[in-house]
């Protein structure tokens, strides 16, 4: 295990951030700390990179017990959500900054820098400052200027949080490919979860301080644990104690007996997926979603009545 | 005290506050001339004061200094108690100063970042000096390390003289002079936060590598604009140097003190003379900080 993290507790004052939390990474994976705000997914990765010190538990890096280490001696490459540039040094000596105070080469320090500007796609912005990139460039300097120190491992707090959503989808193909490339164990926080179903190989849902479940995006869609994850990972309809997925709802062409009637109240084109609100004749509102070529083959439209078949809800035990 | 490294105040009018006399134009005519006034009357009331206050007073004495010509001026800059009294400013300012730098980033480092139980009165403590007259400050220096004072034994026993000798006036300026550097800091030092500095420390810097690398030069223009008014107020300073030195000439004469003395003793020329090399000081000051922050700004593209 290229990280391990075991019984780790901690408070702010009164405030329970974590709670007997454990987690394993294995060597080279590509993991999603997942949860909504205050969740603390982003003090476990402070206290993963020593920037936290756990109130108790441990933290193992490579088979090292690092629990009482300082963050500079973790190896560890760290992105934080602002990227943290250092705004009075060119994208060069960012980037050199790790090498340079270990007293590399000058020579060495100039040779890396290229290579990492080059795989970060900042070639030839190496003389700007901070002040003169945008978001996205500045996220692929921090990026590179954390790599520089050939990390055991890359945490990322957020790495996308403050992009617009263009940059967004954008930069975490490029996150996936580089991992591919580089393969470096890597852990980022996210609290968006089509986010981490996209890039993850392998997603930790984090709530109050616990950790919900953790596995494979596929294994968390199709067997949540519990109501939480149900209800964070993929879209979800709520009938009372029971959990229905939309695209499980099916909307009959033909009334056959078998299904319940239910109200069109609105219908929502959504490029190649189509959302059908519909309302049960106890007063129940939930929603389907269906293709577009389904949608036009029903001839769906508001105040339609139709029939829909429901399949078996989930149903968690509180 | 401005808290703006920038520090100068604009008197010109914001772009696009003009109103222009477009469509119902006599309305718009009415209110541009009026706003035009309005802009103009504050902008005078500015300058008058800026007039009456520091120029016209400033101006005089230049214009007073060189009246005679220039021989009367040359004589009393090379009196030898006048070259003493220059020399013996610049001495303490580059002793008062460095100190005092030193000591203010260290203390808005602990006042910023710190958590520590009676932080807020010491924060109450650091702005004291602003608070206490001068002469005050001198007296209680007195009370403390004069011959008969708390320390006075002590000191006499180790052969140290404070008080009536250059110790003495080097601590009664850093004393007055303390909060500039505190004060400036402190606001950059927030604004900066800790996140750069943890990043340092991810990349493996050690804690003093990351402040001379990254803090220092992150809050560079806060200490470089704490330092000058450390300066400039050092250099000044009379009313605690004046008890605390015993003002005896040629020997514990400062510029400031030798321009009083020279006023005293009728020698105007003396007078005016020091007391404009005291101003060019003062200018020579502010125009170093111009130069260093146009010179970083065009560097840095901030």
């Amino acid at each position: 295990m290229a990280i391990e993290v075991r019984g780790v507790s901690k408070r702010f004052g009164d405030f329970v951030a974590l709670e007997d939390v454990s987690i394993e990474v294995a060597d080279g994976a590509l993991t999603a700390l997942l949860g909504p705000s205050g969740s603390g997914k982003s003090t476990l990765l402070r206290i993963i990179a020593g920037l936290e010190t756990p109130d108790s538990g441990e933290v193992v890096i490579d088979e090292h017990d690092v629990t009482g280490s300082p963050a500079r001696s973790r190896g560890v490459g760290f992105v934080f959500q602002h990227y943290a540039p250092f705004k009075h040094m060119t994208v060069h000596d960012n980037v050199a900054f790790g090498l340079s105070v270990r007293k590399r080469p000058k020579e060495e320090i100039r040779g890396r820098v290229e290579e990492l500007l080059a795989l970060v796609r900042l070639d030839g912005l190496a003389g700007r400052y901070p002040s003169q990139l945008s978001g996205g460039q500045l996220q692929r300097m921090a990026l590179a200027r954390a790599l520089a120190v050939q990390p055991r491992v890359l945490l990322l707090d957020e790495p996308f949080g403050a992009l617009d959503a263009q940059v967004r989808a954008e930069l975490r193909e490029w996150l996936r490919k580089l991992h591919e490339e580089i393969h470096v164990t890597t852990i980022f926080v996210t609290h968006d979860q089509e986010e981490a179903m996209e890039v993850a190989e392998q997603i930790v849902v984090m709530n109050k301080g616990r950790i919900e479940q953790a596995g494979a995006p596929r294994e968390l869609y199709e067997s949540p644990a519990n109501e939480f994850v149900m209800s964070f990972i993929g879209p979800v309809n709520r009938l009372g104690d029971a959990f229905v997925r939309p695209h499980d709802i099916q909307i009959l062409a033909e009334d056959d007996g078998t299904g319940t009637e239910a109200l069109v109240e609105r219908v929502v084109h959504l490029g190649f997926e189509v959302r059908v609100e519909l309302k049960l004749p106890d007063g129940r509102e939930i929603w389907a979603q269906v293709t577009r070529e389904e949608a036009q083959q029903l001839e769906l439209s508001q105040g339609q009545i139709l029939s829909v078949r429901l399949p078996a809800p989930r149903v968690f035990a509180s | 005290m401005s808290s703006s490294p920038a520090g100068a105040i604009s008197l010109s009018p914001a772009p696009g506050s003009r109103i222009s006399g477009r469509g119902p134009a006599q309305d718009a005519a009415v209110r541009s001339r009026s706003a035009r006034r309005r802009q103009l009357s504050v902008r005078a009331i500015a300058l008058g004061y800026l007039a009456l206050l520091l120029l016209a007073p400033v101006a005089m004495i230049f214009y007073r200094t060189f009246e005679g010509g220039l021989s009367p001026v040359w004589n009393a800059v090379s009196a030898p108690n006048a070259q003493h009294a220059f020399w013996l400013s610049i001495e303490i300012v580059a002793i008062a100063v460095p100190l005092n730098t030193i000591f203010g980033i260290g203390m808005a480092l602990l006042l910023e970042r710190g958590r520590f139980w009676g932080k807020s009165a010491l924060g109450l403590l650091i702005d004291l000096p602003f608070a206490i007259s001068p002469v005050v400050v001198g007296l209680s220096l007195v009370l403390v390390y004069g011959k008969t004072g708390w320390l006075g034994d002590w000191l006499a026993e180790q052969g140290i003289q404070v008080i009536f000798s250059v110790p003495g006036m080097v601590i009664a300026t850093a004393v007055v002079s303390l909060p500039f550097v505190v004060r400036e800091t402190m606001p950059v030092l927030r604004e900066l936060g800790t996140d750069a500095e943890q990043a340092a420390e991810t990349l493996g810097a050690s804690a003093w590598q990351a402040f001379w690398r990254v803090t220092l030069p992150g809050i560079r223009w806060g200490v470089v604009y704490g330092v000058v008014l450390t300066t400039a107020r050092a250099l000044g300073e009379f009313g605690a140097v004046s008890i605390v030195s015993g003002r005896i000439e040629g020997q514990t004469q400062t510029l400031p003190l030798y321009v009083q003395d020279r006023f005293e003793n009728f020698d105007i020329t003396g007078a005016y003379t020091a007391a404009v090399v005291l101003a060019l000081l003062a200018l020579a000051t502010l125009l170093a900080m111009n130069l260093l922050t146009r010179r970083a700004h065009r560097g840095t593209a901030l």
